[in-house]
């Protein structure tokens, strides 16, 4: 039992990590992309877009090669570890996270920015005021963040190695419990990982839907 | 010096193609300029260069005697307050979409609340404060766009189109109010339109923009009875 405690925090401590640090880098660089006018926006854009599809595995791939002792990182001795866990899924979550956020502030009248302007905004209040008007589907953004990485298992699996009482989080617990062939226990894992992802995003949805009404 | 904006030899282009000429423009402190002109002449890219939210390839453009280059860019737009055609609300209650500019301007909250009070009740929106933005009508939501310029008592005001998208019954009414307050105020306005009803109502002068140049500049009667050109004379024909 206190196994299975162990586990299920160590997966919320890392995916929460891994989405809250996806939220500071995706927000402001897809508000950038939203709302930036540069040479070769839409290539960057539709870059951010192919990362959104990002295969977990491909991305455990690469960051297990980066943090391999051999690596150009190494020398961090993070292979392995649950810091090493949050880097995988930060790749993984951050396009999701930016993407979501720039489909979200476009989606807003472009007249607006210019608006605030007129007001007086400065750049600092104006990004803040766009935020706060696309608040909704931001969340939904922040959710999909999360999604997306509670579930994952192949990059997990590759950069932390499912070792027991370290990096063994739900995901993984599941892959080995089946591939033991304790179906009893995969599944009682399963349902767990349903019920936690469950619970944050009605947590989340809650906030959003208070927030329409308001 | 009583002119406020001064306009010399002014280009304006977008993609690299010239959108608006103004070759001498000024703008006396206290007046309203109508600017009247077809969609697409260059009426809301002038306004837009006013409000330094574009910059124009080449030329003069001063306020107050100091070129607009030259001022903080913040500190300028915190003279002046733009209306656009659609009232582009925020979604938050009518009293705080007023408060915006106020709250950007760090004004103190009793300072806000008696400025917010008085020019909701200038514009008849004095009821409806706690109510969402998105709970308003057409005419409503534009006459809080007006209190939201109003309240920031801007050292000039500029207004593109602002009733383009009522309907005609409101805003004949907008269109009184908005022109009894103006000759009361005597606050610098530029009002964009395409109607020269509507600019001879609100402006003192009108200025007459087509293809992208400002043909002429009088007042409504100097522009109905003598034409600058040709390109003017079938604009008012067509009216």
């Amino acid at each position: 039992m206190s196994d299975i405690i162990e586990i299920t925090l160590l997966s919320l401590k890392v995916s929460l990590i891994a989405t809250l640090i996806s939220l500071l880098i995706g927000l402001p660089c897809g508000t950038w992309l939203a709302l930036g006018n540069f040479r070769g926006r839409s290539v960057l854009l539709s870059v951010v877009n192919t990362g959104m599809a990002l295969p977990p595995v491909v991305v455990g791939l690469v960051v297990a090669m980066t943090l391999w002792r051999s690596g150009p990182l190494g020398d961090l001795k993070l292979i392995y570890t649950p810091a090493a866990i949050v880097i995988a899924q930060t790749v993984i979550a951050t396009p999701v996270v930016m993407g979501l956020t720039a489909a979200s502030l476009a989606s807003l009248d472009p007249r607006l920015s210019q608006q605030l302007l007129g007001l007086g905004a400065s750049q600092t209040q104006m990004i803040w005021m766009l935020w706060r008007e696309a608040r909704l589907p931001l969340l939904a953004a922040l959710m999909a963040g999360f999604g997306s990485v509670i579930s994952e298992v192949g990059a997990s699996m590759m950069v932390g190695g499912n070792i027991r009482g370290q990096t063994r989080v739900l995901t993984t617990a599941i892959v080995l419990e089946t591939g033991k062939g304790e179906f009893e226990k995969a599944l009682a894992l399963s349902a767990l990982l349903l019920m936690i992802t469950y619970l944050i995003n009605l947590a989340l949805t809650m906030i959003q839907q208070k927030g329409r009404k308001r | 010096m009583n002119e406020l904006i001064l306009i010399r030899d002014l280009l304006i282009q977008r993609n690299g193609r010239d959108v608006l000429t103004v070759n001498s423009l000024q703008i006396q402190r206290g007046e309203t300029l109508a600017i009247v002109g077809p969609n697409g002449a260059g009426k809301s890219t002038l306004l837009l260069a006013l409000a330094r939210l574009i910059k124009p390839a080449r030329g003069q453009l001063t306020f107050n005697g100091s070129p607009i280059s030259e001022l903080n860019d913040l500190e300028y737009r915190r003279k002046i307050s733009f209306v656009f055609q659609d009232p582009l609300l925020m979604d938050m209650t009518v009293e705080k979409n007023i408060g915006l500019g106020l709250k950007f301007r760090g004004t103190d909250k009793e300072e806000t609340r008696v400025r917010v009070r008085r020019w909701s009740q200038a514009m008849g929106v004095d009821s409806l404060l706690g109510r969402r933005a998105s709970q308003l009508s057409g005419g409503e939501a534009q006459r809080v766009s007006l209190a939201r310029a109003f309240v920031l008592d801007p050292e000039l005001l500029l207004m593109d189109e602002p009733f383009s998208a009522v309907d005609p019954p409101t805003r004949v009414q907008l269109l009184n109010d908005l022109s009894n307050l103006l000759s009361q105020d005597h606050r610098t306005t530029i009002f964009v339109t395409h109607n020269l009803k509507e600019a001879a109502q609100v402006g003192d002068r009108v200025a007459v923009i087509i293809n992208g140049n400002l043909k002429q500049v009088g007042t409504p009667k100097q522009i109905k009875e003598k034409p600058a050109d040709k390109n003017v004379r079938e604009f008012l024909e067509e009216l």
